[in-house]
This record gives structure tokens, C-alpha cells and sequence, in this order.
């Protein structure tokens, strides 16, 4: 032990660890490729657009990265468990059609259509994780097949039961006002207008942070996607922690798709198709290890806004939209690369 | 042997063997695995299984620790007939197994990857958390306790040394209150300090008063610790010895297959020198 007060290390502290400074720690978290990420697009749009500045447009860029985070998180936990979810995008369209079609054939309240909705959506991802762990296959291939089936069951039963592409109107059924408020309202603070999604974003990503680093499921994730047979050898339940994770991201892909029927009344069914990238997207960018076992879900959060702020900066900066898949695209490259390289740094040990 | 020594010696025996295989098979299809094996293991003692790569070392570790159920003969844990279901259920029995590879998950924390599958909680309800503090401090003390100084207990473990690694596993089944180790070749992949170092730890579970099954393929380190030994030879036993009637040289021999071996030297005597060693390109010799 050293003595209290000495030029070496503190009391209880170990000599040999100079190396770890408050630099190097901040340098081995997750999320900072996706936090320099987001302060250069910032900067840049800032520069670039004028009314990219101005307070409304917080609203605007919040509303649009909350659409997003709110399936990132999950789908971060997923990425961190080692799997992938291809039917996420899709199965957020299903879950407002089944929702808003179920509610207008029983004229029953609103409200059972989006129980029945919630049922029938985490009967998606039980699916998904039943048929992940009992057949073994990829997930890539699991929910390719599943992504393929439900954008088929879109299409397919909404043209059967309404005839045409889109739901019918529930604008003036029961329950919608108060549906409406819980999944698509705002309130204004000023001048600028925040959707209530960015409070279900900030309560989604601040569970899952919850979950992932302080529960013992979120140790089991991290175990089961970096190393699923020592996982199970030491008696964490591989099978249950994979379906929870698919549970997570049907549950999430429920809150967006009530928000997509009550933001206006009727659902188009062709929606959804892309989507899944775009969360798979904002996870890597926040730092989620393609291979899984790394990663986080503010990270995820932070990928988002990083969506959120080009999408609306493009807009923004009166540029032709074309432009955005490129800065995503490019975005994209550049976090992934920055993240191996910040991993590697952080992770020398000698 | 001295008069303590006999006694220790009934003591266990009187006890009985934690883990007893008696005849034990195992097949994969038409692939005969595992043919009558048996094998005791007693409490403070270390049982060694030896056998060459492909001998059915990997198949005997599964069944002991669960992955794997036998096909015939009998599993007996403190005397009762067993089939594991899984390893949940042998860790659940008292049989802990460290694997030469899986043992941990590299980019996770020394602490997490201690408390893997059996973390500690605090609270109730939707706060019902991980004890993060209990983990970290009792990871640091557990290490220290088998004399593992570890730089810090938040580095990723993939960044410790081979050695290092199967300590804290050994550590981790010590702590959990394993009575029976079972260890995959821990000392494979090591030089030979690093060795020394990991048959040490090995020496210290076996003074806590555990049942400690060694795999290895090195006889010189198995005789160094073991009290029994086993020899594997495709699938089947070859050899079953205690200490007191086996050399480390009729070990080795047998180890080594024996006749086998002497042909081989023989062969490898006669062998005629090759007229030009290294086989190069012979462009450069030639004017």
C-alpha cells in the first residue's frame, strides 16, 4: 500500500494504472464516434442553413429523430444480442394496421384495437425469437422471411377488408381524441412544438440503458452476442434472452405504429418498407458492433438525432432531398470507421 | 505414508467419490464416442484424464458438465444415479466446468464475466438491479485471494494473458462454491510459466476441499498435481492409476501410446539424412 499522500498513485488505487485517464475512458465508451458525429453535423448545417438555428426547428429535428429512436433503442439491443431484425420497419406499419382495422370491423373503442394491436404485434417478435432459437438459422434469414411475409399480410388483408391501399378513417370513432393525446399529441414551449414521441424516445432509451448496464437480462445480452456458448455454459438462458430481445423491439414497433395511425386517422400499407435499415443504421452509427456484444443504447439515441438533423437539415439548407441517402450513407462509413478505431485505442493495453 | 495420511485417505474413501462414472458410453450416431469409461473423483483430490487429440477427452468434460447426456453405464453425483440435463443443472449440483476457450466473453468486463449467469441483486420490482459495488469489490477480492493482482477489474478480459483468464475462471467456480472443478486442458495454449502459475491455482482449489477433474495431453503437468489418473485412448480407457503405482515415465509412456512410441523412435532413428537439407531452389548453387 502506498502512503496516503505520496507522489504515487492514490490510497486502493493500483500503480500500474497510469494508462487510464479520463481521456482514455471517455475514448473506450460506445457512443463517442456517434457524439463527434453528431457536433460536426451540427456544426455543418449550422453553417450551411440559416433557419437550422432558430429554436422552432428543435422541435422539428427532435419529432423526426424520435420517430426513429423509438425503434433504434430496441433494435440496439438486438445488434448488442448478436442479432439482427430485418421485419422491424414493416412490422410498425402491421401493428397500426391491425390496430386500426380490428378497431373499425367490431366499431369497438379505439383503445381495443390498440390492445389487440399490442397482442398481436408481440405475437411478431415471439415469432421471430421462437423461430431464431428453435431452428437456429440466421436471423437474417428468420426475419427476411418475416419482414417478406408481413408486407405481403399488409398489402393483402388491407385490400381484402377496406378494398382499396389504405385503412378506412377512425377519426370519429371512441376512444380516438384520447388515443390521439397518448401516442400523438404535442405541447408547445414557446415557440418551439414538441411531439409527445420524444417523450416515449426518452422513456424507451432511458430503460433500455437501465436494462443494459444495471439488470442482469442486459449483462445476459451482452454475454449472449459476444459469446453465446460460454454464455450458456455458465448457465445464463441464451434462448429466453434472445426472445426478450425481439419481444423489446415488437413492443417499440407497437409505439410507433400507434403513432403513425393516430398522428392522422387512416394507415397506408405499402409503409415501413426501408425502415429496418434506418434503425439498424442508427445503432452502428452509435456505436453497436455489427458482430454484437458491444454497444449502447444512447448511442443509438445519438444516431438518431444524427437522422433527425440531416434529414431536416437538407431541408433546411433548400437542398433537393435526393442528397440525404448520400450524407447517410457516408455518415455511416465514416462512424464505423471512427468507432474500430477509437475500440482499438481504447483497448491497447500495451 | 504416514498415519495422517492413511486417515485422510479412508476419510475420503469412507466419504465416497463426489462425481463417479462407472462404464460410461457415449455415441454419436454410429460414432463411438465414449466406450466404458470410469472415473472417481474425490473431494481434495485431483482426478487427471490424459488422452492424445480425438482420444474423447471433450466428450467425457460435456457429459460431467451437463452439455452432453450418456448413453450407458452409470453418473453418480455423491453416490446417486444422474443424468444432467444441462449445465445449469450440473452448476446447480455443484459442478462448475472451465473450458479451454468458452469460458468467458472477451469484450466484457473482468466483474461482469465473474458474475456471468449468477449475478447478485438489489432492490424489488422493476428496481430490482444489478449490486454493481458487491461485484466489482468482491471480483478484486476473490482474485486477490488466489494471488491474481489484477490491473482493473473493468478491462475487457479478452485483454488478459491465456493464464490470467483461467484463473478467474477457476476463481469464479471457487467463489460460486463449485465442489467439483472440472478444467479443459487449462495449461494447452501456455508457456511455461504461465503453466506453473495456472497448475498452482489449480493446487489451491484443490486445498479449498475441492473435487478437481484435470484434462490435459501433458503428462508432466498432470503428474506434478494429480492424485488419480485416467488415460483416454480412441474413446476408450487405456489405463487407470493412483499416484502410488504409476512413475511420471510409464505415465509418459503409456501417455505417449507406449509401443507405439518406441517404433517410432526406432523409425525416426533410421531415418537416412537427405542429401540436401531445406529442399531450396538450387539456382543459387549452380555456376
Amino acid at each position: 500500500m502506498t502512503a496516503p499522500g505520496s507522489t504515487a498513485a492514490p490510497d486502493g488505487a493500483d500503480e500500474r494504472l497510469l494508462r487510464t485517464s479520463p481521456l482514455r475512458k471517455l475514448l473506450g465508451r460506445p457512443e463517442l464516434g456517434s457524439v463527434v458525429g453528431a457536433v460536426a453535423v451540427f456544426v455543418f448545417f449550422a453553417l450551411v442553413a440559416d433557419s437550422f438555428l432558430q429554436t422552432s426547428s428543435i422541435g422539428t429535428v427532435l419529432y423526426a429523430a424520435s420517430t426513429i429512436g423509438i425503434m433504434a433503442a430496441p433494435v440496439a439491443l438486438l445488434m448488442i444480442g448478436g442479432e439482427f431484425d430485418l421485419s422491424a420497419g414493416v412490422m410498425v406499419t402491421s401493428s397500426a394496421l391491425v390496430s386500426s382495422m380490428f378497431s373499425y370491423q367490431m366499431t369497438a373503442n379505439v383503445w381495443v384495437g390498440v390492445f389487440v394491436s399490442l397482442l398481436v404485434t408481440l405475437g411478431f417478435g415471439a415469432f421471430n425469437g421462437f423461430m431464431l432459437t428453435h431452428t437456429k438459422l440466421p436471423s437474417f434469414i428468420i426475419t427476411l422471411g418475416t419482414f417478406l411475409m408481413l408486407t405481403g399480410l399488409n398489402l393483402g388483408f388491407t385490400k381484402l377488408i377496406s378494398g382499396t391501399v389504405s385503412t378506412k378513417a377512425i377519426g370519429d370513432m371512441e376512444g380516438f381524441a384520447s388515443a390521439r393525446k397518448v401516442f400523438a399529441s404535442y405541447l408547445t414551449l414557446g415557440d418551439v412544438e414538441l411531439k409527445v414521441t420524444i417523450l416515449w424516445w426518452a422513456a424507451l432509451v432511458a430503460i433500455a440503458t437501465w436494462i443494459l448496464i444495471r439488470t442482469r437480462f442486459g449483462n445476459w445480452i451482452f454475454a449472449v452476442g459476444g459469446e453465446a456458448d460460454a454464455a450458456r455454459a455458465v448457465g445464463v438462458p441464451v434462448v429466453r434472452t434472445k426472445i426478450g430481445l425481439y419481444l423489446g423491439v415488437a413492443f417499440a414497433a407497437w409505439v410507433s405504429g400507434q403513432h403513425l395511425l393516430f398522428s392522422y386517422d387512416v394507415v397506408q400499407s405499402g409503409e415501413g418498407v426501408g425502415n429496418e435499415l434506418t434503425y439498424i443504421i442508427a445503432a452502428v452509427i452509435g456505436g453497436c458492433l455489427i458482430t454484437g456484444g458491444y454497444g449502447s443504447a444512447i448511442g443509438a439515441a445519438v444516431g438518431a438525432i444524427i437522422f433527425g438533423m440531416t434529414s431536416k437539415g437538407i431541408v433546411y439548407a433548400e437542398w433537393d432531398p435526393d442528397w440525404f441517402k448520400f450524407f447517410l450513407g457516408a455518415m455511416l462509413l465514416l462512424a464505423t470507421l471512427l468507432n474500430a478505431w477509437v475500440r482499438k485505442r481504447a483497448e491497447a493495453t500495451t | 505414508m504416514t498415519a495422517a495420511q492413511a486417515r485422510a485417505t479412508e476419510d475420503a474413501e469412507s466419504r465416497g467419490a463426489l462425481v463417479e462414472l462407472d462404464h460410461v458410453s457415449k455415441f454419436y450416431g454410429n460414432i463411438k464416442a465414449l466406450t466404458d469409461v470410469s472415473l472417481e473423483v474425490h473431494a481434495g483430490e485431483i482426478s487427471c484424464v490424459l488422452g492424445d487429440n480425438g482420444a474423447g477427452k471433450s466428450t467425457l468434460i460435456k457429459i460431467i458438465s451437463g452439455l452432453h447426456q450418456h448413453d450407458a453405464g452409470t453418473f453418480r453425483i455423491d453416490g446417486e444415479d444422474t443424468v444432467l440435463a444441462n449445465p445449469r443443472d450440473a452448476l446447480d449440483r455443484g459442478i462448475a466446468t472451465v473450458y479451454q476457450d468458452l469460458a468467458v466473453v472477451p469484450l466484457m468486463p473482468v466483474w461482469r464475466n465473474f458474475f456471468l449467469g449468477s449475478e447478485p441483486t438489489k432492490g424489488t420490482g422493476p428496481f430490482k438491479r444489478l449490486d454493481v459495488a458487491l461485484m466489482r469489490e468482491t471480483t478484486r477480492r476473490e482474485l486477490l485471494r488466489m494471488g491474481i493482482d489484477l490491473r482493473d477489474v473493468d478491462q475487457p478480459i479478452g485483454t488478459l494473458s491465456g493464464g490470467e483468464r483461467q484463473c478467474v475462471a477457476i476463481a469464479r467456480a471457487v467463489y460460486f462454491g463449485a465442489k467439483v472443478l472440472v478444467l479443459d486442458e487449462p495449461t494447452a495454449a501456455l508457456g511455461v510459466k504461465q503453466s506453473g502459475v495456472v497448475l498452482k491455482y489449480v493446487a489451491a482449489a484443490r486445498d479449498a476441499g475441492l473435487g478437481v477433474v484435470l484434462i490435459t495431453h501433458n503428462p508432466h503437468h498432470a503428474y506434478l498435481v494429480g492424485d488419480r489418473f485416467v488415460l483416454l485412448k480412441r474413446g476408450a480407457m487405456s489405463g487407470s492409476h493412483t499416484k502410488d503405482d504409476v512413475t511420471l515415465d510409464e505415465l509418459t509412456r503409456q501417455m505417449a501410446g507406449g509401443s507405439e512410441l518406441e517404433e517410432l523412435s526406432h523409425e525416426l532413428e533410421r531415418a537416412p539424412a537427405p542429401d540436401r537439407l531445406g529442399g531450396g531452389p538450387t539456382g543459387a548453387d549452380t555456376p
